[in-house]
């Protein structure tokens, strides 16, 4: 029997894949990725307890979450090339400029 | 259980057959078609009157050697043809192909699957098929793949936009989104939505033109501008998958247009009591002649017109078909509240 | 019993291709996982009754951000393999604390989650598309109204970012 519980622990276990993601990579594109990761966990959670208390606030809320999943990409994805034709690299331990 | 199991997979298997056997002979009749409107007769050896040139092809096909370029990304390499070519197949999973149907005690429905979201579904496994043609360009790892699969890439998602519009324009219309219910409700209207959204009819198919990367939007692939496109590295049976696809997908194209704009398995005239005789011909005839009547267009077209350019085939996509697209819809949302 | 079969295995297929995600050595590989990742993520929204929602998935995520991350890192590999530069300890490291503490979390779910669940507050009904958006029209327009805003933000932004010259 499959119960809420189930699907918050896979939720829990795919953020917290998310979190290592961005923490430990350092290929700046594959930290955004890593940022989808936590908001699709969050999705997750979202839509089983939409199913467990029959309501569709939840689903509403995934997809304005999809919405600004979407957005953040785009945006950061332009600031991620902008920032590659200035300084030749994705490797955000090289972008450190602000640094004394 | 019988029917929930063994039913889909009688109906998935014929629909796979029927579809890989029309891609293939489709192969045959584009060769035809284009050498008659050239006033010549294309191939006549094999087979009665060119009948088994595929056959011939395929063969050929495999047993060519299968090469993979040295520093090419193998995995994705082999990955992507399949990429191109599991999409559109799943497209038909769930087009309507007749009514409901009962033979020998068994009840077949009129598709594989009635999913209350179908229209939704075969936009989103379209919008999965462009990954297919970006990777197959990318692990080439060469130069005319990789110019050619982004075009081509770039092509798919901008005319996808104007695509998805019109569909709306349908779903307006039908009030539902499954596409069994589209068809009935082309039934209880009495006019089939083609000729109520005649723009949307027409954007739609040209649209599917620049979708499938047929002429005259062909230009990421034609021989004569890039040398094969993205599937310039791939040989033998990669190759035959690509072209598979290309195929399949202009079926897939034919097929909603019909189910969406024609009738789907409708007779014509279905609410014309004197005309009830042409009931007696099965769904699936009507629907088979509508696809067909579709891909014959979509051939006689690439006889036809001139290709264009690369940068006038992305205008005509942003620029003109995408307003006018907004327009219909703006134009279909106001009739229906004010009428 | 078949509702259990499936959920654990698309879950064990989620939980596997995000490791994959997270673990690849070439970025083109990751986001193919992450592709596979959505997909099987939207086929548990479909266990979920929530359709609407799979298909957006796959639509918006997997066919259209993804898509562009793709092209995002075709653009920026041409150079350079990724990663020059790389702490081969630092993964082990972080990735045993969190891990670490992901486990007491689940440990506290495990423990307070197993009692009296909320009581329905609803009702869906299967047409769930009518649904999703109905409460869009009605309930929740300003939010879908600011949303559409932010779409347009986030296009021009994007657009002007990425030029080459202004």
């Amino acid at each position: 029997m499959i119960t809420t519980t189930h699907y918050m622990m896979l939720s829990v276990a795919l953020f917290t894949l998310g979190v290592i993601g961005v923490l430990t990579r350092r290929n700046v594109i594959i930290v955004l990725m890593s940022i989808e990761l936590m908001l699709n966990a969050v999705n997750i959670n979202f839509v089983a307890f939409s199913h467990q208390l029959q309501n569709d606030v939840g689903q509403v809320f995934a997809v304005f979450v999809v919405v600004i999943a979407a957005a953040e990409a785009a945006v950061g994805l332009g600031i991620i090339l902008a920032l590659y034709r200035n300084t030749e690299t994705v490797n955000i331990d090289e972008m450190n400029l602000l640094r004394w | 259980m019988v029917e929930t199991l063994i039913v889909p997979l009688i109906m998935i298997v014929i629909v796979i057959v029927a579809v890989l056997t029309a891609v293939i002979y489709m192969v045959l009749l584009e060769r035809k078609v284009q050498a008659w409107v050239q006033v010549r007769y294309g191939p006549m050896r094999v087979g009665y009157r060119g009948l088994l040139q595929t056959v011939a092809d395929t063969l050929k096909l495999f047993l060519k050697e299968d090469i993979t370029p040295a520093r090419a990304d193998k995995w994705v390499f082999t990955v992507a043809p399949i990429m191109v070519l599991v999409p559109s197949l799943i497209a038909f999973a769930v087009i309507p192909l007749s009514r409901d149907l009962t033979l020998f005690g068994l009840k077949f429905p009129g598709q594989i699957a009635d999913v209350n979201v179908g229209l939704l579904y075969i936009i989103s496994v379209g919008s999965m098929g462009v990954y297919g043609i970006i990777l197959g360009g990318w692990s080439s790892n060469s130069k005319f793949p990789l110019l050619g699969s982004l075009r081509s890439s770039a092509q798919l998602i901008s005319y996808e936009i104007a695509v998805t519009m019109t569909l709306v324009t349908v779903i307006m219309l039908s009030g539902t989104l499954s596409l069994a219910g589209i068809v009935k409700s082309q039934l209880a209207q009495g006019w089939w939505f083609g000729f109520m959204q005649p723009v949307a009819f027409f954007i739609y198919f040209a649209g599917g033109l620049a979708e499938t990367n047929r002429a005259p939007f062909d230009l990421p692939e034609a021989e004569q501008e890039l040398v094969g496109g993205f599937h310039t590295e791939y040989s033998g049976m990669r190759f035959a998958f690509f072209f598979l696809a290309e195929y399949t997908n202009m079926m897939v194209i034919s097929a909603v247009a019909t189910t969406l704009f024609m009738g789907g398995w409708l007779q014509p005239f279905p609410n014309v009591l004197w005309l009830g005789f042409l009931g007696y011909i099965p769904g699936w005839v009507w629907f088979l002649l509508k696809t067909f009547g579709f891909l014959y267009v979509f051939l006689w077209v690439r006889a036809t017109f001139p290709r264009y350019r690369y940068d006038q085939l992305m205008r005509l996509g942003w620029k003109w078909l995408i307003p006018l697209a907004i327009l219909n819809l703006v134009v279909t949302g106001l009739v229906k509240v004010l009428v | 019993m078949a509702e259990a079969v499936a959920f654990y295995i698309v879950a064990a297929l989620i939980l596997g291709f995000g490791v994959l995600v997270i673990t690849a050595k070439s970025a083109v590989h990751s986001i193919l996982f992450l592709v596979a990742d959505f997909l099987c993520v939207a086929a548990l929204y479909v266990m979920l009754e929530a359709q609407f929602l799979a298909v957006i998935q796959v639509m918006v995520y997997a066919g259209g951000i993804l898509v562009l991350y793709l092209f995002v890192v075709m653009l920026v590999n041409l150079k350079r393999p990724p990663e020059a530069h790389r702490d081969p300890h630092r993964l082990g490291r972080l990735g045993a604390v969190l891990a670490a503490a992901i486990f007491v979390e689940l440990a506290a779910i495990f423990a307070v989650g197993w009692t009296k669940p909320a009581e329905v507050q609803g009702t869906l009904s299967p047409n769930n598309v009518e649904q999703i958006g109905r409460a869009l029209y009605t309930e929740y327009l300003i939010p879908f109204e600011l949303a559409s805003v932010l779409l347009l933000v986030a296009m021009i932004g994007a657009i002007i970012l990425a030029k080459r010259e202004l």
